[in-house]
């Protein structure tokens, strides 16, 4: 501690140098770790989903169509206790940029399917599922756009063209990543009353009366429609919200090359910084030496400089990060729900930031330490 | 008593693979409690001498030895250490870190020591009170005159109370009056603290401050 005062002094010898490298390295492991929480994220999303639900799509692909006969169908398979469809809707509000998850579902099964994964009053469940231009709405959603119970919202369809206006008649709170708050759920029958001869069920979800049964469930299933014009493939949720994931491509590796890319990038600027603000001090370091100051010790004091710019830009970047965006709730328009920055995450950060400190410090440590006295007493800038 | 004794001493450089022989053979002894003005040309090894008793420089031959320690045969940490403990140096252009307050400058070789923080700052104010800058410990550098910052410098030279003293012009880049008080301060540093003083100088004012003078050239003592 007694010679935090000289390496302290060092570090404020150029404020705005110091500063600036600070902020860099802050920027580059904000930005680490908010790309490494896109991957977390997405793994994450991946692995949420019930173990007595199960999903029944189509064979082909996610965009085709079921039939609506299958329901009974499916009700009918031993093992299934519970059938309700949904659609991916795909509206936007006001301004394509407004994008945000939207599914049309059947009300009542669809809610009685993920009891106990959101939290609304029963009397606005009931008014969602009395009108059919209702629709609920994730508590996140409604603050981000700042609406209110009751209030009247136009989507404008991507999918399912035109204008479909909708009355905001219940707000959930989510109990589980799968019940995303960043989304809306509008009413099946309010698309399929537009378009009755093309719209069907995108998908089904199926409850379980024993999830341990679910193989069994699950073969039967695509059994029973192996032979028909739409043959179906029955999976988890969890794995069918995996897929979505895989839908993203290799996205993972992307975000952990940029990261890594910029961390880099910023490890350059820092041991610049660094290389420079040595050598600037050459003959202070003789000074030094000549006092008394040993070899091992100009190195610790120049590594200290290094390690404090480097955790100062961690508490920065990283605490940053942290902070953020669990307050402004970021979810990607619930592609990510619950975005956040990991525990893991943040240790991979301060593994880097210490890395940082040392690549960047350990040049000009060791010139500061191999120097004689002489030599660097004789430097001139 | 001979405090530091030079024996045999040898000190070639090579400057563009051409050997350049400061000291050939150099017998040379100071006594404790000296003060001691060593003069000569420029190139005649004055500042090679004050390197290689400080254990800044190596002698390519001879031994160095100060206060009974052989100085020349020292590992570089050894080195470090006995300097913190024995050597006080004084440079021609003060050499004060610009970044630390005077105090802070003269803390610096404490800083090397077991002394706690209360220790320390006693030193210190002892220190910057014989050199007369009580009042200035906490002005940077840049917020001294010339003689100011030189006398912060010799503060920091005897803050650790060392065995010997060198100085390296240490009136080169001052004015008349303030040469002539950091002349004064050296001697009653000799006088009155019994310190053991040698200074490379130019200025033959200067050298009449000390007791001894001796003459340097081209490695060989003259005088």
């Amino acid at each position: 501690m007694k010679f935090f005062p000289l390496v302290w002094a060092n570090l404020t010898r150029h404020k705005r140098r110091t500063a600036l490298t600070t902020l860099s390295v802050a920027l580059a492991l904000f930005l680490f770790a908010s790309l490494r929480s896109v991957v977390t994220t997405l793994r994450a999303t991946g692995e949420v989903g019930s173990e007595t639900r199960m999903i029944v799509q189509s064979a082909k692909a996610i965009v085709f169509f079921l039939p609506m006969s299958y329901r009974e169908r499916l009700l009918a398979v031993p093992g299934v206790q519970a059938a309700s469809w949904a659609n991916w809707f795909g509206g936007v509000y006001q301004d394509p940029k407004n994008f945000f998850a939207q599914f049309a579902v059947d009300p009542e099964s669809y809610l009685d399917v993920y009891a106990g994964d959101y939290d609304m009053p029963a009397d606005q469940r009931a008014a969602f599922i009395r009108e059919r231009t209702g629709c609920i709405v994730g508590k996140s959603l409604l603050d981000k756009f700042g609406w209110h119970l009751g209030q009247n919202v136009t989507l404008t369809g991507t999918i399912f063209e035109g204008d479909w206006p909708v009355t905001i008649r219940g707000v959930f709170r989510s109990l589980d990543p799968v019940f995303s708050e960043d989304a809306m759920l509008v009413h099946y029958d309010m698309v399929y009353e537009r378009y009755p001869t093309w719209v069907r069920p995108g998908w089904y979800v199926l409850q379980l009366k024993n999830p341990a049964l679910a193989p069994q469930v699950a073969a039967a299933i695509d059994s029973e429609f192996k032979n028909s014009s739409d043959p179906t493939k029955t999976g988890s949720e969890r794995a069918f919200n995996a897929s979505f994931v895989t839908m993203w491509g290799n996205v993972s590796f992307l975000m952990d090359s940029i990261g890594m890319a910029v961390v880099f990038a910023i490890l350059l600027v820092a041991a610049n910084s660094m290389m420079l603000s040595a050598r600037e001090r050459t003959n202070e370091v003789g000074v030094l030496k000549t006092v008394g100051f040993g070899d091992r010790l100009l190195f610790g004091l120049v590594m200290a400089e290094a390690g404090g710019i480097a955790a100062a830009g961690a508490v920065l970047g990283l605490g940053a990060a942290t902070v953020l965006w669990p307050a402004i709730h970021f979810s990607a328009m619930g592609f990510l729900p619950g975005f956040r920055v990991t525990p893991g995450t943040l240790a991979l950060g301060l593994g880097i930031t210490v890395l940082l400190a040392v690549a960047s410090g350990l040049l000009p440590a060791l010139s500061a330490a191999r120097l004689s006295a002489v030599q660097a007493l004789r430097h001139v800038e | 008593m001979a405090l530091v004794e030079l024996e045999n001493l040898t000190k070639a450089f090579s400057r563009d693979s051409q050997p350049i022989v400061v000291f050939d053979g150099l017998n040379l002894e100071f006594a404790e409690g000296s003060f001691t003005a060593l003069m000569g040309p420029s190139g005649s090894g004055k500042s090679t001498l004050l390197n290689l008793i400080a254990g800044l420089d190596r002698p390519t031959a001879g031994t160095v030895r100060v206060a009974g320690a052989e100085v020349s045969a020292m590992s570089p940490g050894a080195l470090a250490d006995w300097r913190a403990r024995h050597v006080g140096f004084v440079f021609q252009s003060y050499n004060l870190l610009p970044v630390l307050t005077a105090y802070q400058n003269v803390e610096l070789p404490l800083l090397l020591t077991r002394l706690s923080a209360a220790e320390r700052r006693e030193h210190v104010a002892t220190a910057l009170s014989v050199v007369g800058l009580s009042d200035r410990a906490e002005h940077l550098p840049r917020q001294l005159s010339g003689g100011q910052e030189q006398r912060a410098a010799i503060a920091r030279a005897i803050v650790s109370d060392p065995t010997i003293i060198l100085l390296d012009e240490p009136t080169g880049q001052l004015d008349a009056k303030s040469a002539a008080d950091v002349l004064a301060l050296l001697q009653r540093l000799n006088a009155e603290f019994h310190k053991t003083i040698l200074m490379v100088t130019h200025d033959p004012h200067a050298a009449q401050a000390a007791r001894t003078l001796l003459h340097l050239d081209k490695g060989v003592l003259t005088a």
